[in-house]
């Protein structure tokens, strides 16, 4: 008896949780789609259908980047704490709700397929260097000491910098060096960009963009 | 006058083995020294060996395991691979070695003192002086320190001394700092981050972390190093007041046993803590060191 009602409690709530989930996903697929007609465009416009990002365009790829991470940067553009023209009206345009959806749905989307971007081996080699050895003559830990081996990211603060285009890494870096992101904890990673040289900028994001996409512990 | 072309004659002549003189602070007198590029480390057994000894100092979890009890590496306190000034470098460990060091009053040599950062930072058991893991490790130190006079203190050997506390140091204010300076690498119970079995953030308290022998876990060690290097990549923004209450703090919770344990909490503080720290207190209702 009590347990025929336990069951029917379960299946009952099970029921009721599916068409909701698939709600909120058919919410954040449809923004990513068409967007939201509140202002906010479709996403997969720029950061593709895979969530893959765009190399060219310097758009980021989100699909597999950790859910809280994903939430924490679009507050950002929102507040302003992430200042960028494309991004900050697209955010605005988004409910706290939404931006939950959207974050949820590309944390689970599969990595997409990127092939690694190659480049000159001495450029290479010395991005291979600062990414795990850092340049301790200038106060810079390696950059796997808290993006994690391979770049693959420790959740929840720290995110993936792997499957992450040159131009795109390059772009943040500069912007935390001029001020126009500031969202970091800690100011960890202001700290960091505002000792790398423009050399070392352009090695380092050429051998992260060469690396293989692995999932570590970023989600 | 006579002094300023002694000095430059001085700073001249230090120059051409690679070193010179620091100027304005109390540290004056010490020496600047630049440990050679691993670029340079010799294609020979010598070569060999020194490498050995730099994985070990690295990644002591994997080439030292049968000598660790904890989730620590050597370069979690002695960071970028021994070398960074303001953390106990090994280049400047090696040349003020042998030591007299009140801990066993006894002289001590380089290998006896990495003995002890086995027995108590790494709560192991000491690797036997003429072990391979041991050369390996005095090769590497004595490598790092090529060209540096013996004897000599190097600016940056060891970890700065801070000031002492305006206000005394507050277990309360250092829960503050903590949580917003600290916490997002080292968790919210100091148990750090291990990744694949990868000691990736390394715990601070807690089974895992050193023991109650270890030098950091002495308040004054441990607020000159936290002041020097953390939060990583922001050595030195911390204020002095914050690095002593954070350190408080840190050194206010349970970790492994002292080696030296006699059975009795109350007379291993007696014999072996008379110094800044926090064995056998009580803090939050609970005597230090008497739970294991
Ligand atoms: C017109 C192109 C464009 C569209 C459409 C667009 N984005 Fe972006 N997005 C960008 C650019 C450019 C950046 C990098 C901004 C910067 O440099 O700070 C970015 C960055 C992001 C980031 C930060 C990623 C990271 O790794 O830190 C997130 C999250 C994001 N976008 C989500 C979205 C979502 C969700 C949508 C749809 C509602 C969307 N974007 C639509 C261009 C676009
Ligand atoms: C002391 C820790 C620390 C180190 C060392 C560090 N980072 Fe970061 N990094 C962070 C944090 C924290 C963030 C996330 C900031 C946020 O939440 O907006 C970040 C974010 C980034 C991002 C933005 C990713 C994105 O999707 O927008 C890039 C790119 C990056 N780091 C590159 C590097 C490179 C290159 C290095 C080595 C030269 C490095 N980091 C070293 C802490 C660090
Ligand atoms: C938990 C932190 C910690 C770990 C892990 C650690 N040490 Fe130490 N080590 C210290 C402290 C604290 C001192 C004392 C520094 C001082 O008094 O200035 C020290 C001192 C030393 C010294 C003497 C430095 C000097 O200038 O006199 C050497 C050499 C040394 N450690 C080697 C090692 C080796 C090798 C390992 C790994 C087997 C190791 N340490 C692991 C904290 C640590
Ligand atoms: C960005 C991450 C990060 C932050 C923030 C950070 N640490 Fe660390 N901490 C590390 C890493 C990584 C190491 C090991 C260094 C290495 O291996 O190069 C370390 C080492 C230490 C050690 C010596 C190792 C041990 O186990 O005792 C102490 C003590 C320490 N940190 C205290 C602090 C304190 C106190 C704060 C806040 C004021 C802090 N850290 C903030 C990453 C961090």
């Amino acid at each position: 008896m009590l347990k025929e009602h336990i069951l029917k409690h379960i299946l009952f709530t099970a029921m009721a949780c599916i068409p909701l989930m698939a709600q909120a996903d058919d919410v954040a697929q449809t923004i990513i789609n068409q967007g939201n007609k509140q202002g906010a465009v479709a996403c997969m416009a720029c950061h593709g259908i895979d969530g893959g990002g765009n190399a060219a365009g310097g758009f980021p790829r989100l699909a597999g980047l950790n859910q809280t991470y994903i939430t924490h940067q679009l507050q950002s553009f929102r507040s302003g704490k992430r200042n960028n023209p494309v991004m900050q009206p697209i955010a605005k345009a988004l409910s706290d709700t939404e931006i939950e959806q959207l974050a949820a749905h590309y944390a689970a989307m599969p990595l997409p397929a990127i092939a690694p971007a190659g480049g000159d081996p001495a450029l290479l080699r010395k991005g291979e260097a600062i990414a795990t050895e850092g340049d301790w003559d200038h106060g810079i830990p390696a950059c796997f000491q808290c993006h994690a081996a391979n770049g693959a990211g420790i959740a929840p603060d720290f995110p993936a910098i792997t499957g992450q285009s040159a131009a795109y890494i390059t772009s943040q870096i500069s912007a935390w060096k001029s001020g126009a992101r500031a969202n970091d904890p800690i100011g960890l990673m202001k700290s960091v960009a505002g000792k790398l040289s423009a050399d070392q900028v352009k090695a380092v994001s050429t051998y992260l963009a060469n690396q293989p996409l692995t999932i570590g512990n970023q989600k | 006058m006579k002094n300023t072309i002694a000095t430059a004659l001085a700073l001249t002549m230090l120059t051409v083995s690679g070193m010179s003189v620091a100027a304005g602070t109390p540290q004056s007198k010490a020496t600047v020294f630049t440990p050679p590029s691993e670029a340079t480390i010799p294609d020979d057994e010598y070569g060999r060996t020194i490498r050995m000894g730099k994985n070990i100092f690295d990644d002591t979890q994997h080439y030292a395991k049968q000598y660790v009890g904890n989730s620590l590496n050597c370069v979690n306190c002695h960071l970028a691979s021994g070398r960074k000034p303001d953390s106990a470098p090994l280049w400047g460990a090696y040349v003020r070695y042998p030591a007299y060091r009140t801990k066993n009053n006894k002289v001590n040599t380089l290998g006896q003192r990495i003995q002890g950062c086995f027995k108590f930072s790494m709560n192991g058991k000491a690797p036997a002086i003429d072990s391979p893991e041991m050369i390996a490790l005095v090769t590497y130190a004595h490598w790092l320190s090529s060209g540096a006079p013996v004897g000599a203190t190097l600016k940056g050997a060891g970890y700065p001394k801070l000031a002492k506390a305006a206000a005394a140091p507050d277990f309360i204010r250092g829960k503050t700092v903590y949580a917003e300076n600290c916490q997002i690498c080292h968790g919210v119970d100091g148990e750090g981050k291990i990744i694949d079995g990868k000691t990736v953030f390394p715990p601070l308290w807690g089974s895992t972390s050193f023991n109650w022998g270890a030098g950091m876990h002495r308040i004054d060690n441990a607020a000159a190093f936290i002041k020097a290097n953390m939060p990583l990549s922001k050595g030195n923004t911390l204020t002095d007041q914050q690095a002593w209450d954070v350190a408080t703090f840190v050194m206010s919770h349970e970790r492994p046993q002292d080696p030296r344990f006699t059975g009795d909490v109350a007379q291993t503080k007696k014999e072996y803590h008379d110094e800044d720290c926090k064995y056998g207190d009580t803090v939050n209702g609970k005597v230090l060191g008497g739970s294991n």
